[in-house]
């Protein structure tokens, strides 16, 4: 099982009573997370339920209405170090338009302080997600799926602890889908912890240890994953109509 | 304070990196001087306004609006694919953004200000031998805490819908005392005036500079927080 790989101990993030309001609107109502290393926590839900507000809340790019997010044990809000532990894929890219890929990711490895050649660095993080050609082409020339491996490469460069995936799956190819559910799969069996928010249930079943669907701000099934997808998917089915 | 510097630099670099590469602000920002300098010469009336008490004014306007056009494009790049987003998951403190954002606005508009301060010298026929210097030193002076105040209220403005039209607005208040104190510069230094007059509108410039950019790397971290 895949789920008892997790491993045991203190949890690398712990998110407790979030809240998050715009106006009069609860985007998120009491959400809370505890994830450990080797932990890939499976976030779905439909459109507008809150997944990717609670991703940028663990990034620490939102502060929460309420509740309280510690990384480590540490408050997020803390030192800017603490960001050296999360790595972020959004639904946006973060990649700027007119540099090449090999660029883009240089000056990530700068921000980073990643030790050695960011360059010779950049390039060997791009070529493990099968990016080694049109590497000094501008991002704006490239297709949506390679711009979307480009993404999820610079999300994990400086090895963060903390994987936030927003659907990491769009615009991939199957085979570029297999590639990179491998690598994901290999960053949590390094210990790495994952929450994964993703619509396309199937495709990240298998790296899953825990699951949550997340409806109109709160968790309606928050639980280690255990029976089968189709099981998981009637469930599901209920929490959103019931 | 090394990292402050080396991720300033770093943010600095790709920002000059992307323009380089796109060209957009630089050739939009030196087209908009050359129009400027161009309508307000053949719009003066020969007969009541000379061009020597024109000139002045007329820089300072071209390079107020023509920085602004640079100051739009800094944030706006960052808002592409949510760049922006992405410096802010960086290990690096608020301040190195936005000392990099700054740097690099400030290399951005001394560039559009020396090529267009041939223009100027061509279309209102100004001497500038004997005062090129003053005039650097003045432009550098007023330059550093304009741009201090655009970086901010850029930073401000790309969050809302209507950022082009935001900018001018958040910020030509802010930028009335050292564009007057250049202009008054520009002015005595092109009549020959002594350092003497000078002097007064100089501190007040080295004045607007220590406190807007103090002020601007104070409440950059707290606007980049939420």
């Amino acid at each position: 099982m895949i789920a008892a790989a997790a491993s045991e101990g203190p949890p690398l993030l712990l998110a407790t009573s979030l809240e998050r309001r715009f106006g009069v609107h609860r985007a998120l109502r009491g959400v809370s997370l505890s994830v450990r290393p080797g932990e890939c926590h499976l976030v779905v839900g439909p459109n507008g339920a809150g997944k990717s507000t609670l991703l940028r809340l663990l990034a620490g790019l939102a502060r929460p209405s309420a509740g309280t997010i510690a990384l480590d044990g540490e408050a997020l809000t803390g030192a800017p170090t603490l960001r050296q532990s999360v790595g972020l894929l959004s639904h946006q890219s973060h990649l700027y338009d007119d540099l090449s890929a090999l660029e883009n990711l240089a000056f990530a490895a700068r921000l980073h302080r990643l030790a050695g050649d960011p360059t010779g660095m950049a390039r060997r993080r791009l070529a493990a997600l099968g990016l080694t050609e049109r590497l000094d082409e501008p991002v704006r020339t490239l297709s949506r799926g390679t711009v979307q491996r480009l993404a999820i490469a610079r999300a994990l460069l400086h090895g963060p602890r903390l994987l936030l995936l927003d659907e990491p799956f769009t615009g991939l190819d199957p085979a570029a889908t297999d590639h990179v559910a491998d690598l994901l799969a290999a960053e949590r069996r390094a210990g790495k912890g994952l929450v994964l928010v993703s619509h396309d249930v199937h495709e990240s079943w298998e790296l899953a240890t825990h699951v949550h669907v997340l409806v109109r701000g709160l968790w309606t099934i928050d639980e280690p994953k255990s029976g089968s997808l189709e099981e998981f998917l009637r469930r599901y089915r209920e929490a959103l109509h019931g | 304070m090394g990292d402050l510097f080396r991720a300033a630099f770093a943010i600095a670099g790709k920002d000059l990196r992307v323009e380089l590469r796109s060209r957009t602000a630089l050739v939009s920002a030196l087209a908009f001087a050359a129009l400027v300098l161009v309508i307000f010469n053949f719009a003066r009336d020969a007969g009541s306004v000379s061009r020597e008490a024109l000139a002045p004014s007329v820089l300072w306007i071209t390079f107020t609006f023509s920085g602004m056009i640079a100051l739009n494009r800094s944030f706006a790049l960052e808002r592409e694919n949510a760049a922006l987003d992405g410096l802010l998951l960086a290990p690096v403190s608020r301040t190195a953004v936005f000392l990099g954002k700054y740097l690099a606005n400030l290399a951005f508009v001394f560039t559009v200000e020396a090529v267009t301060l041939p223009l100027f010298v061509l279309f209102f026929g100004a001497d500038l031998r004997g005062v090129i210097s003053g005039i650097a030193v003045t432009a550098f002076l007023a330059t550093a805490g304009f741009v201090a105040v655009g970086t901010l209220f850029a930073a401000i403005a790309v969050r809302t819908r209507f950022a082009e039209l935001m900018l001018p607005l958040l910020v030509l208040p802010f930028l009335i005392p050292p564009v007057i104190g250049a202009v008054q510069v520009t002015a005595r230094l092109l009549a020959g005036r002594p350092m003497s007059e000078i002097l007064g509108w100089l501190k007040i410039l080295a004045l607007y500079d220590l406190v807007f950019v103090t002020v601007c790397l104070l409440l950059f971290p707290a606007l980049m927080d939420e």
